[in-house]
C-alpha cells in the first residue's frame, strides 16, 4: 500500500511542470490579458477599470479597421487558393506518376522555412527595379508592369501569393494523405461504371476526404489570424497601412506606442476570432461523426 | 486508338501541371542563389534570372562575418549561435517534458487529465499574442526578460500543446497490456518509462525532435519579444539586416544572409524526407 501511494505521488511529481505551465503561463496569462484589456493602462498595468472603453476606442480606430479587413482579404484568398491549388497539386500527384518523391520535396520544402526568410526571398523577386518586372522589360517588353508590391491597392496580393508558396505544398501533403486511403475498390467501381475520373474526384473522393480538407482550413485559418512574420518581412505593413494586420497593431500598440490596454483588447479580439473559426468546426465535426455512426 | 491517344494528351497534362507548379516553388529560391553569387555591379545591369558572370562567394562571407544591423556590423554569424543555443536546451527540455507527460495522461491517468488535455488543445488555438504581455511582466519579475533562459523556457511553454497531443496520442496507440503487466510485476512511474515506455517512443522522438528543431528555428515573434539583444536568433538579426538598412540595399549579401537562415530547417527538411511529413500529419492530427 505504501509502494503504492509512492507511486501516485511520482505520477503527480510529474504532471507539477505541465500544471505549472498550464495554470501560470497560459491560463492565468489569458485571464490578465483580459483584465488589463478592460482597464486605461498605457505603459504599465493600472487596474482603474472602464470596462469595455478600450474595446469601443479600438472598433473605432481606423488602423484597427484597416488591419481586420486586410486580414479578412488575405484570409479568405489565401484559405481558398491553398485548398484548391492543394487539392488539384494532390489530384496530379495521385496518377501514378514518375519522380513523385521529387515533386513532393519541391512542393513542401517553402512550409520548412520560415516566415521571415519566405518575405524576403519574395520581396526580392518583386522588386519593381531589379525582379520580375524588370527582368521582363528586359527582355524588351518596355510597358511590362507588375509592381503589386508597392501599390497600395494591389500589395495585398502580394502578401497572399508568398503565403501560397509558403503553404499551399501542406495543404497537397495532407490531402493527398488523404486520397492514399481511398479505396482502391472504388476506383474499379466508377472505372466499371465509365465514369469520368473528374466526377469522380469531385463528387465522390472531395466528401470522403473532407475531414482531411476541414483539418487543413483548420490549421489555415489559425495561421492567418497569426499573421505577422510574414508582413513584417515582406512590406512592413505597407505602403502605407496597405498591408497591416491585427497581429502586428497589437505588437505596436504593447511595445512601440506603449498602449497596453487597446493593445491586449486587440490580442482578445484575436481569441474570439478564432474562438469563431474553430466552435462551428468542433460542432460540425461531432456532428458528421455523429452521422456515421447512425 | 482514340483512348489511347486520349491518355497521352490526359499524362502530358499532368506532367505540364507538375511541372509549371515545380517551377513556380523552386524559382524564388534559384533566384536567391543566383543572386547571392553576383556582386552589386552585376545585380545592377543583369536580370535576376541571369547566371552569374563570374560566381563569387564574396557575399556569403559578408553575411557570415560582417553584415550591419545599425552600427554593428558582426554579420549573421552571432545570430546563428544563438540560434544553436536557444533551439538545443528548448527542444530537448520541450520534447522531455511532453514524452513524460503524455505518458503519465495516457497511463497513468492522474485526476485532471481530462482538464489539462483540454486546455492543452485550446491554447494549440490561441494567438500567441493574448500571451505576450503578461508573461513579458511574469518573466521580469524573475529577472528572465530577455535572457537565453527566459527564451528557452518560452519556447518549452509555447512547445507543450503540440508535444503533449504528440507523445499523448503515440501511447494512446500502445497496447495497454503491456503497461498492466509491468505495474502487476511492481514496476512503479519512471522505471515503465525508462524501461519499457521509452524504448517503444525512437518513432515518435524523431517527429517531435523535427517538429520541434525546425519550429524554434524559424520562429521570429519570440525571439524578438524574449530573446534580448544578447541572444537575437537568426530570424531576427536577418530582418534587422534585411529591412533596417539605410541607403542603397547589399542585396547579394541579403540573399545569402536568407539562405544561410533558411540552411538548417532545409536541411533537417532534405535529411528527414517522409519522417517530415509525419510530423506534419501529426501536428495536424490537433486540428
Amino acid at each position: 500500500m505504501a509502494k503504492f501511494s509512492g507511486t501516485r505521488a511520482h505520477v503527480y511529481l510529474a504532471m507539477l511542470p505541465v500544471w505549472i505551465i498550464v495554470l501560470v503561463a497560459l491560463v492565468s496569462s489569458t485571464v490578465w490579458t483580459f483584465v488589463i484589456s478592460l482597464t486605461n493602462s498605457k505603459l504599465l498595468p493600472v487596474y482603474k477599470f472602464n470596462f469595455f472603453h478600450q474595446y469601443e476606442l479600438l472598433l473605432k480606430q481606423p488602423a484597427w479597421q484597416v488591419a481586420v479587413s486586410n486580414l479578412i482579404v488575405f484570409g479568405v484568398l489565401f484559405i481558398a487558393i491553398c485548398l484548391v491549388f492543394g487539392f488539384v497539386m494532390a489530384i496530379m500527384m495521385d496518377q501514378r506518376i514518375r519522380g513523385e518523391a521529387f515533386f513532393r520535396t519541391v512542393f513542401l520544402y517553402p512550409y520548412a522555412m520560415s516566415f521571415v526568410v519566405t518575405g524576403l526571398v519574395w520581396q526580392w523577386v518583386l522588386n519593381p527595379g531589379f525582379g520580375i518586372q524588370a527582368a521582363v522589360r528586359g527582355l524588351g517588353f518596355e510597358n511590362f508592369t507588375f509592381d503589386w508590391i508597392v501599390q497600395p491597392d494591389r500589395a495585398i496580393y502580394i502578401l497572399v501569393l508568398a503565403a501560397v508558396w509558403q503553404g499551399s505544398g501542406l495543404v497537397m501533403a495532407i490531402l493527398l494523405a488523404g486520397l492514399r486511403g481511398v479505396d482502391e475498390d472504388l476506383w474499379k467501381a466508377t472505372r466499371i461504371d465509365g465514369i469520368a475520373k473528374w466526377r469522380v474526384y469531385t463528387s465522390i473522393v472531395l466528401p470522403i476526404i473532407a475531414p482531411m480538407a476541414a483539418t487543413a482550413t483548420v490549421l489555415l485559418a489559425v495561421s492567418v489570424v497569426k499573421a505577422y512574420d510574414l508582413v513584417v518581412a515582406l512590406t512592413g505593413g505597407g505602403p502605407g497601412n496597405a498591408t497591416e494586420v491585427p497581429a502586428k497593431f497589437v505588437m505596436e500598440n504593447l511595445f512601440a506606442r506603449q498602449n497596453v490596454a487597446l493593445a491586449n483588447a486587440g490580442a482578445i479580439m484575436m481569441l474570439v476570432a478564432v474562438i469563431a473559426i474553430l466552435v462551428p468546426m468542433y460542432y460540425a465535426r461531432r456532428y458528421m461523426a455523429q452521422k456515421a455512426e447512425v | 486508338m482514340r483512348m489511347s491517344s486520349e491518355k497521352t494528351l490526359a499524362r502530358t497534362g499532368v506532367y505540364a501541371f507538375l511541372v509549371i507548379s515545380a517551377a513556380f516553388f523552386l524559382m524564388p529560391f534559384y533566384v536567391m542563389v543566383v543572386t547571392s553569387l553576383k556582386t552589386m555591379d552585376e545585380i545592377r545591369v543583369t536580370s535576376i534570372f541571369a547566371l552569374p558572370d563570374t560566381p563569387t562567394l564574396q557575399a556569403w562571407v559578408t553575411a557570415w562575418q560582417s553584415a550591419c544591423t545599425g552600427l554593428n556590423c558582426n554579420g549573421l554569424s552571432v545570430g546563428f549561435f544563438n540560434s544553436v543555443m536557444i533551439m538545443v536546451p528548448a527542444t530537448v527540455f520541450s520534447i522531455l517534458l511532453g514524452a513524460v507527460t503524455g505518458y503519465a495522461l495516457s497511463f497513468w491517468r492522474p485526476k485532471g487529465t481530462g482538464l489539462i488535455f483540454g486546455i492543452l488543445l485550446v491554447a494549440a488555438f490561441i494567438p500567441y499574442q493574448v500571451f505576450i504581455y503578461p508573461l513579458v511582466r511574469m518573466l521580469s519579475q524573475v529577472g528572465l526578460y530577455n535572457s537565453l533562459a527566459g527564451i528557452v523556457a518560452i519556447h518549452v511553454i509555447f512547445g507543450m500543446p503540440i508535444m503533449v497531443l504528440l507523445f499523448r496520442n503515440y501511447y494512446a496507440g500502445l497496447p495497454r497490456d503491456l503497461f498492466s503487466a509491468a505495474r502487476v510485476d511492481g514496476g512503479g512511474f519512471w522505471v515503465i518509462f525508462i524501461r519499457l515506455i521509452l524504448p517503444l517512443s525512437p518513432p515518435i522522438l524523431i517527429v517531435a525532435v523535427i517538429l520541434q528543431s525546425t519550429h524554434i528555428w524559424n520562429d521570429f515573434l519570440f525571439g524578438l519579444v524574449f530573446a534580448g539583444s544578447d541572444n537575437q536568433p537568426m530570424t531576427v538579426l536577418l530582418n534587422n539586416i534585411v529591412n533596417s538598412t539605410q541607403g542603397e540595399k547589399a542585396y547579394n549579401v541579403n540573399m545569402a544572409a536568407t539562405i544561410l537562415t533558411a540552411a538548417v530547417p532545409l536541411i533537417i527538411y532534405l535529411a528527414s524526407g517522409r519522417w517530415f511529413v509525419r510530423g506534419i500529419a501529426a501536428g495536424a492530427v490537433k486540428g
